[in-house]
Formats: C-alpha cells, sequence, structure tokens
C-alpha cells in the first residue's frame, strides 16, 4: 500500500509550510478555547442541566441552536487566526 | 469534570483531543467519524445512549465548520446536496424502523452486525481494486500526465471505474437535472435520491452519519469527482445529523455540554482536515479512505464476538 501510495499523483511542496502554520494556530486556538471552557462549563452548564431535567422540548432546540451557533463562531474564529498569521509569515 | 446532564466523570482535554482526531479525518475524507468518536466516548465512562446522541451532536459542528471550508475551495455541489435531502430523511427513517422491527424479533445484532460487516469489506475491497487500476492506467498513460495541470483538483480526477456511473447517467427514469458543479451534464434524479436514502438508511440503521457508505456511493455510482464527493457528503452529514440531534435530545440522549466541548477540537481539526484535501488528488484521498472501512468492520466484529458495544 505504501508503495501504492507514493507512486501516485505527488504531494505540493507547499503542504510543508501550512503543516507548520496549522501548529502555531492551534497553540493561539488552544489558549482561547481554555477561555470559552470557562464560560461554557461554569456559566451554562447548570442552567442547561436544568433545561435538561424539565423542559425538554426547548433542550431540543437549543442544544441543536448552540452547536449549531457554535459550528459558524469557531469556523470564523479559526479563519481569522489563519488569515492574522499569514501577513506575519510573510513579512519575517 | 463532572457533566451534569449524563453525570459522565471526563477530563475536557481528552474531549478536545478527541474531537480533533475526528474532525481531521471528518475534514478530509468527508464522513462523521463516529467509528471512532463513539467507542472512544464509551470507552471514556459516557453512558451508552448519551454517546449515540453527543456524537451526532458534536457531527453536526463539525460538519458546519468542515463544509464551509469545503465551499470555500469549491468543493461542495449545493444543488447535489439538496436534491439528497429528501432521500437522506426518507433513508433516516426507514433504516430507524427497520431496528425496531429487529428489535420486535429479537435478532437486532445478528443481523445488524454481519450485514454493516459484509457492506464495510465489500467497499474497502472494491475501492483498493479500483485504485490499483486507475494506478496502472496512470501508469500506461504517462506517469506525470494530469497532475500538473491547474484549476480545481476534481478536473485531473479519474477513476478506472468510471464506467459504473456512465450506466447510472444513461437511466432514462425522468426527470433529470445536470450537476455542473461535478461536470454532470444529466443523470435521473431518481439516481440521486437513491443513493441519498441508501445512506440514509445505513446512518438510521447503524447509527452515525454514514459517511463510509455515502462517498463511496457518491463517487462511484454518480461519478462525483473526490474533492467534490467530500465536500457534498458533509453538506449532506450536517442535514442528516441535525435532524438525528433533534430526536435524540427529544428522548433524552444529548449531553451537549459534552459536545460543546468537544467541538472545540474537531472545529480546528476539520478545519485543517478540509484545507488538506486541496494538496491531494483524487486517487490519494480514494487510497487514504480504504482503512476507514475496514476500521469500522473491525470494531464491530470485536462488538459480536466480546458482547460489548463498538459504539
Amino acid at each position: 500500500m505504501a508503495a501504492l501510495w507514493s507512486a501516485a499523483i505527488p504531494m505540493k511542496p507547499e503542504l510543508k509550510a501550512s503543516i507548520k502554520r496549522y501548529a502555531l494556530e492551534l497553540v493561539v486556538y488552544s489558549l482561547l478555547v481554555a477561555g470559552y471552557y470557562l464560560l461554557v462549563l461554569h456559566l451554562l452548564g447548570g442552567l442547561l442541566a436544568d433545561i435538561y431535567f424539565h423542559e425538554r422540548k426547548v433542550y431540543a432546540a437549543l442544544a441543536l441552536g448552540l452547536i449549531v451557533a457554535q459550528g459558524f463562531v469557531l469556523e470564523i474564529l479559526t479563519r481569522f487566526i489563519l488569515s492574522w498569521m499569514e501577513p506575519r509569515r510573510e513579512s519575517e | 469534570m463532572t457533566f451534569p446532564i449524563s453525570g459522565a466523570h471526563l477530563s475536557p482535554v481528552y474531549l478536545v483531543v478527541v474531537g480533533f482526531v475526528v474532525g481531521l479525518l471528518g475534514g478530509f475524507f468527508g464522513v462523521g467519524g463516529s467509528f471512532l468518536a463513539g467507542p472512544a466516548l464509551f470507552a471514556a465512562g459516557v453512558p451508552m445512549n448519551f454517546v449515540v446522541g453527543t456524537d451526532l451532536a458534536h457531527i453536526v459542528g463539525k460538519s458546519i465548520v468542515a463544509a464551509r471550508k469545503h465551499r470555500t475551495l469549491g468543493n461542495i455541489d449545493v444543488k447535489l446536496g439538496a436534491i439528497m435531502v429528501l432521500g437522506t430523511i426518507a433513508g433516516v427513517e426507514a433504516g430507524a424502523q427497520g431496528i425496531q422491527f429487529l428489535k420486535r424479533t429479537a435478532h437486532v445484532d445478528w443481523v445488524v452486525g454481519p450485514v454493516f460487516i459484509v457492506v464495510l469489506l465489500g467497499i474497502a475491497g472494491f475501492m483498493t481494486w479500483e485504485s490499483i487500476s486507475t494506478l496502472r492506467e496512470h501508469k500506461r498513460e504517462g506517469r506525470g500526465r494530469g497532475s500538473v495541470s491547474e484549476g480545481h483538483p476534481s478536473g485531473r480526477d479519474r477513476s478506472a471505474m468510471a464506467f459504473i456511473a456512465k450506466a447510472v447517467h444513461r437511466i432514462s427514469l425522468p426527470p433529470h437535472v445536470s450537476l455542473p458543479v461535478s461536470g454532470i451534464a444529466s443523470i435521473s434524479v431518481w439516481a440521486i435520491v437513491g443513493v441519498a436514502f441508501v445512506g440514509g438508511f445505513f446512518s438510521g440503521f447503524l447509527g452515525g452519519g454514514a459517511g463510509s457508505i455515502r462517498m463511496p456511493c457518491f463517487i462511484y455510482l454518480l461519478g462525483i469527482p473526490t474533492h467534490i464527493a467530500v465536500g457534498t457528503d458533509l453538506f449532506e452529514i450536517v442535514i442528516s445529523a441535525s435532524y438525528g440531534t433533534v430526536t435524540h435530545a427529544l428522548k433524552g440522549n444529548v449531553d451537549i455540554l459534552i459536545a460543546l466541548v468537544m467541538h472545540t477540537g474537531a472545529a480546528i481539526g476539520a478545519q485543517i482536515g478540509a484545507t488538506l484535501t486541496q494538496y491531494f488528488g483524487g486517487l490519494r484521498i480514494r487510497m487514504a479512505f480504504i482503512p476507514l472501512p475496514l476500521i469500522g468492520a473491525g470494531m464491530m466484529l470485536y462488538s459480536l464476538l466480546t458482547g460489548h458495544p463498538a459504539k
């Protein structure tokens, strides 16, 4: 399988640079996520558990709404971090 | 730390790492990754009913991130995805009803398990054979040909099994649609809905997004280029997993706090996985995909032999 893999279409050279950039992005991102935990788990945790046990329909709507909203917000955040790091990297 | 909804004691770091790995696979291959996330949550002590629902919720968020990235790369055929929605939802319901029927006859494990294993082994075997055949064709036509062309990577995506998709395109049952993004001049709507139904059926029957079945169906049955199959499958997973999240949440099977934490890792993994697809040709993505159905089949075999649920 390894021989087949290496014989397939060759990998682009930009891949190595991208992997380095993503490693840096991971560091910045993990700092932001650590702060986010404090917000979600400590502020929303009790409230969401209460809704789960007493208002199941509201909870279902909230669950989908929260994960969809977080999907969009984190996509924007990760894209922003990437675009923020790109010019810095080029100016070095 | 304790998650108050499911009562599970879990490390958030563990959830983020699992989310990151699953997100990376999902972004690159266009699958939900429940074959990995399900056992990982169960092994960490999440109750089984919460594993399925919570995994689906996290898949929604992760697939949104990956699908948006694939959209910017031109890898989503929105028209194809929109046509598939009805077939997918009907398939999910049919699969869920099938499970209910088998539960009543008390043979559920010994029907679902072997069916799942045979289908996944068949997919892995077929994809291996197709990859070898396509590679031989590449060599015959000249090693460098196609690999230096510019534009969208799907433009140089060739398959030795393209004749299967051509036969499907010749189905004359009206109405027909064109899919310019996927490079298909005309195809019967029923062929698309049929593939969506099959994907949805396995999703409802086996749980998860069923991407390991739908992705090969996109490529080999409908003739969708690999990159666009990955992106469009993610678009489809957003819809089917959202539907599954709501139904499971109503039954009390979703711990949204676990899903939110897991998704923070999955979001960055999905972003990276989706971006990496532009550095690989369709053949390479298909070859790297082959172990995924094998892992799924191995998980199910383990579950059948030991009696412990694999997801």
